[in-house]
């Protein structure tokens, strides 16, 4: 029998509590990552995620943690950097953004592929050219298939939340897999809000040390990420694939235990808002979720039926839990801040494909909006929810840029 | 809730000022977000911050389009940013200028309050730094964070002599504009 983890939904997560402090997204972040007792950090400073790690590198050289931080020349050397310091056996840390992610990509895979529990911080910003230094998720959506969970954040207490998190999840033994903590960049990197800053002891007690079963040590020779020829290299994907799967119920798990301990949940691989007789349902990921929430309220308050599901975990996608929660929906509006130049969107189309083969038959259709950092408004949601509606009487666009300005074509 | 906007020119401390007004709100018993308008910062060029207070926890993410205060921190700002946008008609702009309002030609419903804040941190901080001594005529008009939770948020930022002479800009704005 499956043991399914389906803890109380703490629906307010940020509850006021007197330990909690009025900080920037990045420092919360920081703070979590020295609270997850990470043995090397490597850092590359991009906008907008640069503060991270000068808070990281404030905290070693206060000597909150012990951590080894290297500055190094690149982006592509910062993780190559965590490749070494990871197969060796330490805890290991990096951040980046945009065209730093892109100057990773080779690396990236070099890190799933060897099974390297690695957690990085990804700010999300849009990619060049042209160049803009804003938020998107084209970054983390370009780099879906590289091998690594993808969980994304809707604020900063989850950001900070997600890091040790991140850690259980990647290196349990069954999953031996990087996770990005997806966290849009300004909107969440610069915003100083309240948090409830977690406490090194008690993050302790949620996260082991890092135990690995295979590490490089001269005295027990091991090789990492070594020549597969044809006859046992799908078997290397299939089992990272494999892990994929099985992270599911991991990261649900991590959610719990992370609630048992800290009394936060954020959902497990999605969370669902006013869903229960929704008509229209959004969803989307991020921090735009915050604004639909509000959108909803309101259109809720004018009678009419909408509800969001948010994904957290877009890498393992969670095509179960999606098919449960969008079940009794009439009509699904995607909303993504990316685009698959010649194809829609990812989230889009995974959705769509997750329920072609199912009795699902429900209208989706899919949105791009907040590309660059153009600003989503509540009134662009009620926008979108009329798009949708309109949608129930037969699809017109599959796939459209809801704030696309035509007057400047 | 209620939301802030604030103009300024890169280096006056605009998102400095917003992140403080975040601080004191939150000190207040309530919940606050600060986030500046994310441009590329350059000394000089117009820059925005925004805030907000609310006796919730705060999701929307939005930039602020029809603020309940607005706070201009360099009177020439009103030659190329259209300041009092979306202000409400019952809200407040609070103006850093030694003109009289009348000469301002704000083409707003709300209430118009001006403060010679360069004249105030000049003479206070010696230096034409005026986004606390802003916070103080902000308090004062608006009273929607404290005194005491402003000048907590400002001791623990500013320490020493420095915070000490804040403090009195601070209150000096609040003074003038109560």
């Amino acid at each position: 029998m499956s043991q399914k983890m389906s803890p109380p939904i703490q629906k307010d997560p940020q509850k006021r509590a007197a330990s909690m402090r009025v900080v920037e997204g990045s420092y919360a972040v920081a703070h979590a990552v020295m609270c997850s007792m990470p043995d090397v950090i490597s850092a590359y400073p991009i906008t907008p995620q640069t503060h991270i790690v000068e808070h990281l590198s404030q905290m070693v050289a206060d000597g909150a943690t012990d951590a080894e931080f290297l500055t190094v020349d690149s982006e592509f050397s910062a993780l190559s950097v965590l490749v070494g310091s990871s197969a060796m056996g330490g805890r290991s840390y990096s951040s980046t953004t945009s065209q730093g992610l892109a100057l990773m990509y080779e690396v990236l895979y070099n890190v799933s592929g060897m099974r390297l529990p690695v957690v990085m911080t990804v700010a999300n910003r849009a990619m060049g050219a042209p160049l803009n230094i804003w938020n998107d998720h084209q970054d983390s959506i370009g780099a879906r298939d590289v091998g690594w969970i993808q969980l994304y954040v809707e604020n900063v207490q989850e950001a900070m939340d997600a890091t040790p998190q991140a850690y259980k999840i990647a290196e349990d033994l069954d999953i031996r897999t990087p996770v990005m903590v997806c966290m849009d960049g300004f909107i969440l990197t610069h915003v100083y809000e309240p948090v409830e800053l977690l406490d090194k002891e008690r993050v302790r007690s949620f996260l082991p040390p890092y135990r690995p079963e295979h590490i490089l040590d001269p005295a027990n020779p091991y090789t990492f990420g070594a020549f597969a020829d044809p006859s046992t290299y799908t078997e290397f994907r299939y089992q990272q694939c494999e892990a994929m799967v099985k992270s599911m119920a991991k990261i649900e798990k991590a959610a719990s235990e992370f609630q048992e301990i800290f009394g936060r949940y954020y959902g497990g691989l999605i969370d669902t808002y006013r869903t229960d007789d929704a008509e229209v349902i959004i969803i989307a990921m991020g921090s735009v979720v915050g604004t639909i929430k509000d959108a909803i309220d309101q259109m809720r308050a004018a009678g009419k039926r909408v509800g969001l599901v948010k994904i957290r975990s877009y890498r393992p996608f969670p095509v179960k839990a999606l098919k449960d929660a969008l079940k009794n929906a009439q009509v699904i509006a995607v909303l993504e801040k990316d685009v698959s130049v010649g194809y829609e969107a990812g989230l889009t189309t995974d959705l769509k494909a997750a329920f072609y083969n199912s009795n699902l038959r429900m209208p989706i259709v899919g949105f791009s909006a907040g590309l660059g950092g153009r600003d989503i408004t509540i009134h662009d949601i009620e926008r979108l929810v009329q798009k949708a509606e309109a949608a129930r009487a037969g699809i017109e666009s599959e796939f459209e840029f809801l704030t696309l300005r035509k007057e400047i074509l | 809730m209620k939301e802030i906007r604030l103009h300024g020119r890169g280096g006056q401390g605009s998102v400095t000022a917003a992140e403080l007004i975040a601080v004191a709100a939150f000190e207040d018993q309530k919940f606050s977000q600060a986030f500046p308008a994310f441009g590329v910062e350059r000394r000089g060029a117009p820059v925005m911050a925004f805030a907000r207070i609310a006796k919730e926890p705060i999701r929307i993410r939005s930039q602020i389009y029809e603020p309940d205060y607005v706070i201009v921190q360099d009177v020439t700002l009103l030659d190329v940013v259209d300041v009092a946008s979306g202000l409400k008609p019952e809200g407040k702009i609070i103006i850093n200028t030694d003109r009289p309002k009348e000469k301002l030609k704000l083409k707003t419903q709300a209430e118009i309050i001006t403060i010679d804040a360069t004249k105030i941190a000049m003479e206070i901080l010696g230096r034409p730094i005026v986004n606390t001594t802003m916070l103080g005529a902000f308090c004062g008009a608006s009273r929607e964070v404290g005194l005491e939770s402003l000048n907590k948020a400002i001791s623990e930022r500013f320490k020493g002599d420095l915070g000490r002479k804040n403090l009195e800009a601070i209150k000096t704005a609040y003074e003038r504009v109560s």
